[in-house]
């Protein structure tokens, strides 16, 4: 299925506003995305001020959410969408919810990345966080992509990424506790880490719910919690 | 996983007008419990036909709506099930429409009878010039149904109290049908098609000539009516459709496209053009 999918009605006008909720959709991804990349360099270089940029955005992603939740709402109670339309709005409130939740993550990221650059000490954890960072910001940008074109057969391949995520996670977990026993002195600052990891992880999870979504729009099928 | 590729066996929106000779109608057409059966119904008006090769159930206390654009065959297929197409001339009916097994176009079957059977509701109201008590009591009394005026003044009260009409009119019962609202005309003419016990009820658009709070009146009456009767109702209201049937029946230019239970159809529809034809796209 592809964006013609949502064309052709004969109210043109309710073409434009389903094109428009998921265009909405698909920028407010991409500012979350790049939230969450930045939230990340925040922490691996210890960049409070771009921890601050990040923090201060969050409040653009609540902003998005609202309008398009708001958005859904009146086609729902102008066009009383059917079949595919009606799971396209319906996906589309759920996955603003999720993207809004990864955009709290990132900020929660933000706000331990500004405790962690004032504090001094060894670089450990750093390796954790930047790798599971980097899966993390890769499977959220499949999960767009995926859904930028509604392609099923992507979404699948990208749930499959988070079983790895969750693996990485609880290495991750491990590593940090085996620092906090090796010297007590970093238990504060790992502690730190292990909140950030811990938030990349539960990203992982809300881009698998995005990729659920998007079999639930193109085959009506509801494959969560299987 | 059991997620499934889309598939490239069913037709494509734009393939609209190349539905072949014999595509057969997909989803859930038969049931265990059927009240009528219909197979390989064909119908003509003159030389043109106007429904082909239809093969459906509807079940006993089952709602079942017809949908689909002006000119598609629903109306027709409605009134095929009463033989009501027997008086439209030049009408030819193909085929094998049964009620509980009985061949309802053998030659020797009594349409009168058929039709109080088969009550119908059509979309203007149109109750006779007599008092609102004689518009009921008119089929009861014709059919033989009630001995006394003690039983019909009974059937006449329990039909429309059935019909949701009782309260309104019991002190009026005297007093001329066609002074009712429209609303009540249209519950009116329920009652009277209740009033000769049949088994099933057929209606043909009942509520495109009421406002919303008459509509809803009688969207839930049909669904306290399933109870009793079976019902197969036209509309031309999805969102009625999707309201009070349980099962919904697409037609396209006199093809039955698919036949599925109404929360798959208006979530889920099997067929492109069923899809197209309830999200309000071309096809």
């Amino acid at each position: 299925m592809d964006k013609k999918k949502f064309e052709n009605h004969y109210m043109k006008q309710f073409d434009e506003e389903l094109e428009e909720i998921r265009t909405r959709l698909m920028e407010m991804g991409g500012k979350v995305e790049q939230q969450l990349q930045n939230a990340i360099r925040a922490v691996s270089e210890a960049d409070s001020k771009l921890a601050e940029d990040v923090i201060r955005e969050e409040q653009i992603v609540d902003d998005m959410e609202l309008d398009i939740d708001e958005a859904c709402i009146l086609i729902i109670a102008r066009r009383q969408p059917a079949a595919s339309d009606l799971r396209l709005v319906m996906m589309v409130t759920k996955a603003v919810n999720d993207l809004e939740r990864i955009g709290d993550e990132a900020k929660k990221i933000a706000n331990h990345a500004i405790i962690l650059a004032g504090e001094t000490g060894t670089s450990e954890g750093y390796t954790e966080v930047r790798h599971l960072g980097q899966s993390v910001l890769k499977m959220l940008g499949h999960a767009l992509d995926a859904f930028a074109r509604f392609d099923v057969a992507a979404a699948m391949m990208t749930l499959e990424e988070d079983k790895q995520i969750d693996l990485d996670y609880k290495t991750a977990l491990r590593e940090l506790v085996t620092y906090m026993m090796e010297d007590p002195r970093s238990i504060s600052r790992v502690i730190n880490i292990l909140w950030v990891v811990r938030s990349l992880e539960r990203i992982g999870d809300h881009a698998k719910n995005l990729c659920e979504q998007i079999v639930f729009v193109v085959h009506g099928k509801d494959i969560r919690h299987r | 996983m059991n997620v499934k590729r889309e598939t490239t066996a069913k037709p494509a929106v734009m393939d609209t007008l190349e539905i072949s000779e014999h595509q057969a109608t997909v989803g859930h057409c038969f049931s265990d419990n059927a009240k009528m059966t219909m197979r390989n119904v064909n119908v003509f008006y003159g030389e043109k036909q106007a429904i082909f090769d239809v093969n459906v159930d509807i079940a006993k206390n089952e709602v079942i709506a017809m949908i689909g654009p002006s000119g598609c065959g629903k109306s027709t297929f409605l009134r095929s099930l009463n033989r009501m197409n027997d008086t439209v001339e030049g009408c030819r009916v193909e085929g094998d429409v049964r009620m509980d097994g009985e061949d309802l176009y053998a030659p020797k079957l009594d349409v009168v009878e058929l039709r109080a059977r088969v009550g119908m509701v059509f979309q203007k109201p149109n109750p006779f010039p007599k008092t609102i008590y004689d518009n009921v009591a008119y089929g009861p009394k014709i059919h033989g149904l009630a001995d006394t005026r003690v039983d019909l003044d009974e059937i006449v009260e329990n039909s429309l109290r059935k019909a949701s009409l009782w309260e309104e009119v019991k002190e009026r019962l005297h007093q001329s049908g066609t002074g009712l609202s429209g609303g009540q005309q249209q519950r009116l003419c329920i009652a009277r098609a209740i009033a000769v016990s049949p088994e099933v009820i057929l209606m043909d658009e009942p509520c495109s000539a009421l406002d919303p709070i008459a509509t809803a009146k009688i969207e839930e009456l049909i669904e306290e009516l399933s109870e009793n009767f079976t019902i197969a109702i036209v509309t031309h209201s999805m969102q009625q459709a999707a309201r009070v049937s349980h099962r919904t029946a697409y037609f396209h230019l006199g093809r039955l496209i698919e036949v599925n239970p109404t929360e798959q159809v208006f979530t889920m529809p099997e067929h492109d053009l069923t899809e197209a034809y309830i999200t309000g796209r071309f096809g």
